[in-house]
C-alpha cells in the first residue's frame, strides 16, 4: 500500500462506513439491548492494527455515531467513545504487527489479540459503564452486566473474525519483490 | 448533558417535540426511527427494574413501598419517579436526534465541524464516510449474494458461533480487499486535487451565520446554565420531591 | 517559457518493491498544445509513466529515479505533488474515486477549496466550469444519481475549474458504454479545441481514441517507448499487432482483403480513409470469395424468462414483459446500456431478488420456488470483479469451497472434482499456488472454476473482459469458447460490441427494462434505433462495407468475423 498522510484520513472515512455497514447489516443480536455479536469489531482490530491509533479511534467513533445516528436513538454518548477508546486502544498495536510489510504468524496474532482484549476490557468494562452511570444515573449492576457482556462477545468477535482477517490480508497481499508490473 | 432534574427534563422534553413539530418532518419519514427508539427505551426500563428494582430508593434516600410483585421485585414510588425520569430523559433527546438527523444536510455537516475547530482532515474523514456508504453497501450486498449462491451462511442457527463468525469472515473479506484498493485511488485523487496542502481550506457548502443561529446558540447557553443552576440548587442531579 | 511543456531525457524508474526496473531509457517531449496518445498492452509502464508526470511518483510510491523529466521547463526534483497539481490536471480511471464530493458542486469545487477559494469566487468558478461540461442542472445530484458519462463530465469539470495547462486522462473509456466513449472523445476534443491545452490521453483502445484527430500515439511496451509518430503512419507498421493492441477493425479487414496499408489512404479515421476504385474491387472481391462459417444452434430451450416484471422497493420498475429464451449449448449474449436491467435480469435468473410478475423455467420447469443456493447449482453467476469473489488464499480451497460447504461429498471425492475442474481452467499446475500470486485474467479463471464446481448448465458472466487489454481479452474470450464448446450455457451481460460480435451467436438487447432486440449480433447493428437505445455504436465494418459499395454490411461483418477467427486461431496454435 502507498504511503501518504491523506491515506490515513482516507482510510478514516472508508473505515467507518466499513464499520457502518457491517454494523447495519452483518451484526447478530443478543437478547441483551444494546449488544451485538457485532462483527464490525473484528474489522476494528484489522484497520486499527493496519493504519494505527488515530485512525482505530476515529473509525469507530464515527462508525458507531453513524450507526446510532441512522437508528434514531440519542446517540448512546457512552457507548460511542468506549467504542472509540476500544480502536484507540486496538490501535496501539499497529507498530508491533507491520501489518503491510510483514507476514502475519502466530506471534503476531498473540499480539493482536493481547490488546484486543485490554482494548475491550477498559471500553466495555470501564468507560462505558461508568458513563452511563455520570451521563444517564443508571444502576451500576445494570451497567457493568451489560459492558461485561458486549465485552465478552466483542472479545470473541474481534478474536475470531480480526485475527482472521489479519491472516487473510497479509496472504493476499502480494509478496515484496515479486510484484506485477503494474 | 447529566442533569436528571425532572423539571428541567420536562421542559426540554416538551422544547424537543416543539422542535420537531416546526422542523417540518413528516411524521411518515421518522416512524420507523420512533419505533426503534421506543422499543429501545422500554426494553431499557425493563432491565433497569430487572438489575435494580430499588435503585430510586438509593437515589432518593426514603423508601415508600405500594405493594409486593414478586420474588425480590417490589413497586416502590422511588422506583416509579426515577424511571419516569430515565422515559423523560430519552424523551427529551429522542426527537432532537431525529430533527438533527433529519434536517442535516450531510454536505454541510463536515463544514460545521470543521467550523468548530475539528480538524479539517478529520471533518472530511466524516464527509467520505458518508459519501461512500451507499457505495459500499451496494457492493457488500452484490458480494453477499454471490457468496450466498456459493452456499455460505452466517445466520443460520445450525451452525455453532464461531462457525458462523468464521462464514462471516469469508462473507466481508472479498469486501475488505476492494475497500483496500479503493482507500488508495481514493487518496490518489485527494492528493492530485490538492488535499492537504495548506494548514486550512475553505468548504463550498459553507453556511454563514445567522441570527437566528446566534439565537440557536444562547438558547443552548442558557440551557446548559440552568442545568448548571440546578446542580447547585439541588445539591446534586436529582431533583427529589421525597424530601420536601 | 519553454515550448516544451514535458519533457523526458533519458529517463528511468524502478519501484522500491520491484526487483526490475519499469521504465527504461524514456525520452519523449510533449509540446504545447499538442494532443497526444499514450498506448500500450498493461504492464508496459504507461501508468508508471502517468505517474510521474502527475507527481504521484514519489509522492506516494517510493522508487529511483534515473536520467530527467521536465515540467514546464522545472525539473521533477524540485517539484511537489501539489505544484505540479497547478500545471497538470490528472481525471482518473475509476469514476468513484475521482468523485470525492456528496454533490457534484462540491466535488468540482474540491481543488478551490483546498486552495483556500473564497466562498463567491468558488461559486462562480464552478458555475462556469459545471456549464462547460453541460452539467450545470446536476449541482445538487449526488452520485450514485448521475449516469458513468455524467459522473465522468464532474470529473472533467473538478479538474477544469482549477486553470491547468496540461490535461492527463487515464483510460478515460474504461467502464463506458461505446456511445457514452465516443461522446467523451468528442468532449476531449471539444475542451482541447476551446482552452489550447496539452492534452495526454492514456487508453488501449486505440480505434475509439482515433474516433477524434490526435497529433501523436506514443506506443509503449516493456517499459520502453517503441514508436513516436502519427496515427497514420503508426497504422501502416505492423507494430501494433507485434505488441498485442487491437488494430481498428477496418484496418484489419483491409489487411485481409490484401491491400496494404500506407499513409497515403489516411488510414487514422474510417472517416478519413480513401481508397481508389481499384482498392475498393479488391475488397469487394475478398468480400465475395470469404467464406462464412454456419453455427448449428440447438433449438432445446434450458432457461426460459416468461413475462417478466420487476419493480425494486424504491418504485423504480426495472423490467418489464421481458420473454427470453436462453438455448442449450449457446452462447449469447444481453447488452444494453447502464440502467437497461440487464444486471436486474441476471439477479432474478439467481435468485437474488423475486420477480413481482411472471417467471423463470429451467428445462420448462417453475424455478420460483428454488433458494439461491439451489438455483446456484443450475446457473452460476460470475461477478465483473474477481477480487469481489475470492475468499480464500490458495486456489484448491477456492475453489472447492462450495462443496465444502455443502458437505455432501467426502474428502476424495472434493478433491477428484476440483482437480477436473482446474484441468477444464487450464489452472491445474498452479493448484498449490496463492491467488495473490495470480494474474487479473488467472483470477477470473479461478472465480469462474469455483463455479464450475458446482456444475451448473449455464454461467451468467457479467462484463468478463471490463478493463482488460486485447491480449487478456482474448484469454478470457477464448477460454469461454472452450468451455462453451464442452457444453456449458454462457451468458455474457456486456456493452463491448467487440465481444459480442466475435464471441456470441445472438443478442438480446435491453432499453428502459424492456426487449427492445432479439437477433444475430450483425443485425442489432445493422438496426439504427437499437443502437441508439442501446448506446451501441456503429462499427466502422459497416461504414467500410458501404465505402465499398456493399450493400450488406451484415454479411460482410459476418464474412470478417469467420476470418478473423480462422486467422487468430492459426496464429495462436503456429
Amino acid at each position: 500500500m502507498k504511503k501518504s498522510p491523506v491515506i490515513t484520513v482516507v482510510a478514516i472515512g472508508i473505515g467507518a462506513a466499513l464499520f457502518f455497514v457491517l454494523g447495519r447489516f452483518v451484526s447478530i443480536p443478543t437478547p441483551v439491548p444494546n449488544t451485538n455479536f457485532s462483527t464490525q469489531y473484528g474489522l476494528l482490530g484489522f484497520m486499527a492494527g493496519l493504519f494505527g491509533p488515530l485512525a482505530g479511534l476515529l473509525i469507530a467513533f464515527i462508525g458507531h455515531a453513524l450507526i446510532d445516528f441512522s437508528y434514531g436513538w440519542g446517540i448512546w454518548w457512552s457507548w460511542v467513545i468506549a467504542s472509540g477508546a476500544a480502536g484507540l486502544i486496538m490501535g496501539l498495536a499497529a507498530k508491533k504487527l507491520c501489518l503491510s510489510s510483514e507476514p502475519f504468524d502466530a506471534k503476531k496474532a498473540l499480539t493482536f489479540n493481547i490488546f484486543q482484549v485490554v482494548a475491550q476490557i477498559i471500553a466495555w468494562g470501564l468507560i462505558a459503564p461508568i458513563f452511563d452511570i455520570i451521563i444517564y444515573a443508571e444502576p451500576a449492576n445494570k451497567v457493568f452486566t451489560q459492558g461485561l457482556v458486549a465485552g465478552l462477545s466483542n472479545i470473541v468477535t474481534t478474536a475470531v473474525i480480526g485475527t482472521l482477517l489479519c491472516f487473510a490480508y497479509s496472504k493476499a497481499r502480494p509478496a515484496e519483490g515479486s510484484l506485477k508490473k503494474e | 448533558m447529566t442533569t436528571f432534574d425532572t423539571r428541567l427534563l420536562a421542559a426540554l422534553a416538551v422544547l424537543a417535540f416543539v422542535l420537531m413539530a416546526v422542523s417540518r418532518i413528516r411524521i411518515s419519514d421518522v416512524k420507523i426511527l420512533f419505533w426503534f427508539s421506543f422499543v429501545f427505551m422500554v426494553l431499557n426500563n425493563v432491565l433497569i427494574f430487572l438489575f435494580s428494582p430499588e435503585h430510586g430508593c438509593s437515589i432518593y434516600g426514603s423508601r415508600t413501598e405500594i405493594c409486593h410483585l414478586f420474588l425480590r421485585y417490589y413497586l416502590v414510588n422511588e422506583q416509579l419517579f426515577y424511571q419516569f425520569n430515565v422515559v423523560l430523559k430519552y424523551l427529551a433527546t429522542i426527537p432532537v436526534v431525529i430533527v438533527f438527523v433529519s434536517t442535516t444536510d450531510p454536505s454541510e455537516f463536515a463544514s460545521s465541524l470543521n467550523r468548530i475547530g475539528i480538524s479539517y482532515k478529520i471533518a472530511y474523514s466524516v464527509s467520505l464516510a458518508l459519501r461512500y456508504i451507499p457505495d459500499i453497501q451496494r457492493e457488500y450486498h452484490d458480494i453477499s449474494n454471490s457468496q450466498q449462491a456459493r452456499g455460505l451462511e452466517m445466520a443460520s442457527r445450525k451452525q455453532s458461533l464461531i462457525k458462523r463468525l468464521k462464514n462471516a469472515v469469508m462473507m466481508i473479506f472479498p469486501l475488505i480487499i476492494s475497500s483496500m484498493d479503493r482507500i488508495e485511488r481514493i487518496a490518489n485523487a485527494m492528493e492530485l486535487r490538492g488535499f492537504g496542502k495548506d494548514r486550512k481550506r475553505t468548504w463550498y457548502s459553507a453556511r454563514p451565520f445567522r441570527v437566528s443561529d446566534y439565537i440557536a446558540i444562547a438558547v443552548c447557553i442558557l440551557m446548559l446554565a440552568a442545568s448548571i443552576a440546578l446542580n447547585f440548587i439541588n445539591g446534586g442531579r436529582y431533583f427529589n420531591p421525597f424530601a420536601l | 517559457m519553454s515550448e516544451n511543456v514535458i519533457e523526458f531525457r533519458n529517463f528511468g524508474f524502478k519501484y522500491a518493491a520491484q526487483a526490475e526496473p519499469t521504465l527504461y531509457d524514456i525520452n519523449l517531449t510533449i509540446k504545447k498544445g499538442e494532443k497526444v496518445l499514450i498506448c500500450g498492452p498493461s504492464g508496459c509502464g504507461k501508468s508508471t509513466l502517468v505517474h510521474c508526470m502527475n507527481g504521484l511518483i514519489p509522492a506516494s510510491y517510493p522508487g529511483q529515479a534515473t536520467g530527467e523529466l521536465l515540467i514546464d521547463g522545472k525539473s521533477f526534483r524540485d517539484l511537489d505533488i501539489f505544484s505540479i497539481s497547478k500545471t497538470i490536471g490528472t481525471v482518473l480511471q475509476d469514476a468513484d474515486a475521482q468523485f470525492i464530493g456528496l454533490t457534484v458542486g462540491e466535488d468540482i469545487a474540491f481543488a478551490l477549496e483546498n486552495d483556500r477559494v473564497p466562498l463567491d469566487e468558488m461559486k462562480k468558478r464552478v458555475r462556469e466550469a459545471a456549464s462547460l461540461l453541460g452539467v450545470d442542472d446536476y449541482l445538487h445530484h449526488a452520485p450514485h444519481e448521475l449516469s458513468g458519462g455524467l459522473k465522468q463530465r464532474v470529473g472533467f469539470a473538478g479538474v477544469l475549474v482549477d486553470d491547468v495547462s496540461i490535461l492527463l486522462f487515464d483510460e478515460p473509456l474504461a467502464n463506458l458504454d461505446p456511445a457514452t466513449g465516443k461522446t467523451t472523445m468528442e468532449l476531449i476534443d471539444e475542451i482541447h479545441q476551446r482552452t489550447g491545452d496539452t492534452v495526454i490521453i492514456v487508453e488501449h483502445r486505440l480505434e475509439d481514441v482515433l474516433h477524434r484527430d490526435v497529433d501523436r500515439v506514443i506506443l509503449m511496451d516493456e517499459g520502453r517507448i517503441i514508436s513516436d509518430c502519427t496515427p497514420a503512419r503508426l497504422l501502416s507498421s505492423n507494430l501494433l499487432i507485434e505488441t498485442g493492441i487491437r488494430e481498428p477493425l477496418y484496418i484489419t479487414a483491409l489487411k485481409y482483403a490484401g491491400i496494404s496499408i500506407t499513409e497515403d489512404i489516411e488510414p487514422q479515421r474510417i472517416e478519413t480513409l480513401s481508397l481508389d476504385v481499384g482498392q475498393r474491387e479488391t475488397v469487394r472481391s475478398w468480400y465475395r470469395s470469404a467464406p462464412v462459417e454456419q453455427q448449428a444452434v440447438s433449438e432445446e430451450i434450458v432457461i426460459e424468462a416468461r413475462d417478466l416484471g420487476f419493480t425494486y422497493d424504491n418504485g423504480h420498475t426495472a423490467l418489464t414483459d421481458i420473454d427470453i429464451a436462453i438455448r442449450k449449448g449457446e452462447m449469447m449474449s444481453i447488452v444494453g446500456k447502464n440502467g437497461a436491467g440487464k444486471s436486474t435480469f441476471a439477479k432474478i435468473l439467481c435468485g437474488f431478488e423475486k420477480p413481482q410478475h411472471g417467471g423463470i423455467y429451467l428445462n420448462g420447469k417453475d424455478m420460483s420456488g428454488l433458494s439461491i443456493k439451489e438455483r446456484a447449482k443450475h446457473i452460476g453467476y460470475v461477478m465483473q470483479n474477481p477480487n469481489q469473489m475470492i475468499n480464500k488464499s490458495m486456489i484448491r480451497d477456492e475453489v472447492g469451497l462450495a462443496l465444502v460447504l455443502e458437505g455432501k461429498l467426502t474428502r476424495e471425492q472434493i478433491d477428484e472434482r476440483v482437480d477436473e475442474v482446474l484441468g477444464i481452467c487450464g489452472l491445474y499446475p498452479y493448484r498449490n499456488w496463492p491467488i495473490s500470486a495470480l494474474s487479473y485474467g488467472q483470477k477470473k479463471r479461478v472465480t469462474i472454476a469455483s463455479i464450475l464446481a458446482m456444475g451448473p448448465q449455464v454461467i451468467i458472466l457479467d462484463e468478463p473482459t471490463a478493463g482488460q487489454d486485447y491480449r487478456h481479452y482474448t484469454e478470457i474470450m477464448e477460454f469461454l469458447r472452450e468451455l462453451n464448446s464442452r457444453g456449458i450455457t454462457i451468458v455474457l451481460i456486456t456493452h463491448d460490441m467487440h465481444l459480442m460480435l466475435e464471441y456470441c451467436n445472438r443478442a438480446v438487447v435491453l432499453s428502459g427494462g424492456r426487449k427492445i432486440a432479439d437477433t444475430a449480433c450483425e443485425a442489432v447493428l445493422a438496426d439504427s434505433e437499437v443502437v441508439e437505445k442501446a448506446r451501441l455504436k456503429e462499427t466502422s465494418l459497416s461504414t467500410l462495407a458501404q465505402l465499398c459499395g456493399i450493400d450488406d454490411p451484415q454479411d460482410f461483418i459476418r464474412r470478417f468475423i469467420s476470418m478473423d477467427r480462422e486467422v487468430r486461431d492459426q496464429r495462436r496454435t503456429v
